[in-house]
């Protein structure tokens, strides 16, 4: 009986033996990738659905043979939102991992917080995030695959001026997100004709946002516009109405999440807010140059994990993919795809049509964001 | 202008009974044990969450009941699970244990359901109802939410006052070795004061539910609040904590008026500090017997 134990344990410590002594040779002939991004936490609705869009398009990926024949490895590390994670992340992955490129992190101060640190490491870094700062002024190897918020704020104004809106109220959390989006309305305001009578900043876990509403309803305001990523965006909209302030809510494009729409029911009708085609993809008209692109990973994304998809999501989808067009054109050669994505123009993604250069990291315009609205819960194109 | 101070006041209202029926979760369990629970809003967060996948497939009562009910069982679960063995703890290995506890089941309620943001369904009206009273509107579900915790409140204080096993809890905590001379099963009164502290808390997550909306990292949010109004209160005064909570909520919306909405939680922290420096029996407690207190 003995013998036999003994037996199996000699058989099993020579299986871990010769597996660990094929790894480093099997590593050789694929290619490592790091992904920054938060996974869980206050901003687990970006970093969720771009952990999971990565993992399936690697194993998609890596099922078809890989890319001219190397599999990809990909390592995500989930910083919860927390920059200081972010960071040491970002160093592990560049000092010890060596990996070829990091896409992420999901949000704009934790990106901020790496440009540095990618730059200096000469690692190419794909932020998911959209603050304009991101990719202005230029980091040689620091890209960004969501629009920017200046393009999110000059869409809302265009509406505004559509509907002969000119008074708003603004108000914005206390994030990243919702700072960089007050800045960029409260500087592009008055050349758009815009006053802002009231602007409140509220805490990102705000559960009832009642007394700032009443605040913006003392005003007089047209418009309300609202900046923010939390769970609160649903809320004020529903203090909104309840407290019957009968003009048009505006949200930024961090309400692109059917989540929200669905949270804040019967007040979600109406509300208006730029977003990416992506999440309208089932009534973009099918001679759009997006549309076999973002119904393609809709329905992957949407048959493999039974939720509905982000704009988020398409993001890690972007991301992922604009590095493996420039991997196959040029191979495992760091310096070689860096000037591929920087040159690389008319790629179609989930976000637009991405034309890169030398002084545009971003590669998108204005026409990366489409109008919408809610319609009987659903997401659809405004008037 | 008087419209507008009482739309605030409103806002103030709903703020409040939200931080009031939090807070009493707290006085429940400091009442038979003397520890501050710091899991207590995981057991909102709980109640709300539960009662969200069970209205999946039961009518909206019955969700809220049987969520409160499974809440209260894992009350009493987290209780003889980590907490029932332990010889004379200290009170701040029982603050550590608690923390620790919240922590674990923040992590299970994201592995559980995700990060999603989900809410009850507005018990009467939808999301955009509102009740027009003079021209000042409140939606129905802060008075609800009203209605419950006041009943909540007085059942419990009945409980308390007038029945033996709340006598009992109450012996438990004026002083639990005097309590078990006299025969009182205090390690049982213990693990009740979870159960019940569980219910409320529950209770309070569903009711707050579609106001607030319920996410796995919604209680730390709303214990901090429930903790300040409990001790600006008093510790263990479940009627004081309900006061504390309204005048908190009041004077957080007021701020919100006359200055940025930057500077409310601050305001709520600072009311916190000076009550601790100041009278850290409470507004409502009595500072003799808070001296009287082991700690």
């Amino acid at each position: 009986m003995e013998a036999t134990l003994v037996n199996i344990l000699v058989r099993i410590v020579s299986i871990v033996l010769a597996v660990s002594c094929a790894l480093p040779a099997f590593a050789g002939e694929s290619i490592k990738l790091g992904a920054i991004l938060a996974e869980t936490g206050p901003a687990s609705f970006l970093g969720a659905p771009e952990a999971k869009t990565l993992r399936m398009l690697v194993e998609d990926i890596n099922a078809k043979g890989g890319i001219n024949g190397k599999k990809i490895e990909l390592i995500i590390k989930d910083t919860g939102a927390d920059p200081q994670k972010a960071v040491s992340f970002a160093k592990q992955l560049i000092d010890e991992e060596k990996v070829f490129a990091i896409i992420g992190p999901s949000t704009s101060g934790e990106t901020m917080q790496i440009k540095n640190i990618a730059e200096e490491g000469k690692t190419i870094l794909l932020s998911c995030a959209a603050a304009e700062v991101i990719v202005n002024p230029i980091a040689r190897y620091v890209f960004k695959v969501a629009p920017s918020d200046r393009f999110a704020v000059e869409m809302i104004f265009h509406q505004m001026k559509k509907m002969g809106v000119t008074r708003i109220g603004l108000l914005s959390s206390n994030t990243g997100f919702g700072k960089a989006g007050k800045e960029q309305v409260e500087r592009l305001a008055s050349e758009h004709g815009i006053q802002i009578l009231v602007s409140e900043v509220y805490d990102k876990s705000a559960t009832d946002l009642t007394a700032e509403v009443t605040k913006l309803k003392a005003a007089h305001v047209q418009a309300v516009l609202n900046w923010s990523i939390e769970p609160a965006q649903a809320i004020v909209i529903k203090n909104v109405r309840q407290i019957g302030l009968a003009v048009p809510v505006f949200q930024s494009h961090g309400f692109a999440n059917i989540q929200y729409a669905k949270a804040a029911g019967a007040a979600a009708e109406g509300v208006l807010f730029p977003a990416s085609r992506l999440i309208v993809a089932d009534v973009l008209e099918s001679k759009h140059p997006q549309k076999s692109v973002v119904m393609g990973y809709k329905k992957a994304y949407e048959g493999k994990f039974k939720e509905d998809v982000s704009t988020f999501g398409g993001h890690g989808y972007d991301a992922l993919m604009i590095l493996v067009r420039a991997l196959k054109e040029k191979g495992a050669d760091r310096e070689k795809v860096r000037s591929a994505i920087e040159s690389m123009k008319g790629f179609i993604g989930t976000a637009g049509t991405f034309t890169f250069s030398s002084t545009d990291h971003n590669g998108l315009d204005i026409n990366a964001f489409a109008m919408l609205t809610v319609k009987n819960g659903k997401f659809a194109f405004a008037d | 202008m008087i419209e507008l101070f009482f739309q605030y006041l409103v806002a103030g209202l709903t703020y409040g009974t939200i931080y009031a029926i939090v807070g009493i979760g707290f006085n429940i369990i400091y009442n038979t044990t003397g520890i501050i629970n710091f899991a207590q809003g995981e057991f909102v967060m709980l109640g709300g969450m539960t009662a969200v996948s069970l209205h999946a497939f039961l009518p909206l009562p019955a969700a809220i009941a049987a969520a409160v009910a499974m809440t209260m069982v894992i009350g009493g679960l987290i209780e003889i699970i980590f907490i029932r063995w332990l010889e004379k703890p200290s009170v701040l290995r029982m603050v550590i244990i608690t923390i620790g506890i919240s922590i674990l089941t923040r992590e299970a309620a994201l592995h559980l359901w995700g990060e999603g943001v989900r809410a009850l369904p507005y018990f009467t009206g939808n999301e955009i109802t509102s009740l027009s009273l003079g021209g000042v509107r409140v939606s129905p579900q802060v008075l609800w939410a009203l209605g419950i915790s006041a009943v909540a409140v007085v059942l419990l204080n009945l409980f308390f006052k007038y029945t033996m096993l709340g006598r009992e809890m109450r012996a438990c905590a004026a002083n639990r070795d005097a309590a078990s001379l006299c025969g009182i099963p205090t390690r049982n009164m213990v693990t009740l004061s979870f159960v019940l502290s569980a219910g409320i808390g529950a209770l309070a997550g569903c009711v707050v539910s579609p106001i607030t909306q319920t996410q796995y990292s919604i209680g730390s949010g709303l214990a901090i609040k429930g903790f300040t109004v409990a001790i600006l209160g008093g510790l263990g005064n479940s009627m004081a904590a309900v006061a504390a909570g309204f005048i908190l909520g009041i004077l957080e919306s007021f701020s919100i008026w006359v200055m940025p909405t930057a500077y409310k939680d601050a305001i709520a922290i600072s009311i916190l500090l000076a009550m601790l420096f100041v009278r850290p029996s409470g507004l409502f407690g009595n500072r003799e017997a808070f001296r009287l207190k082991e700690f």
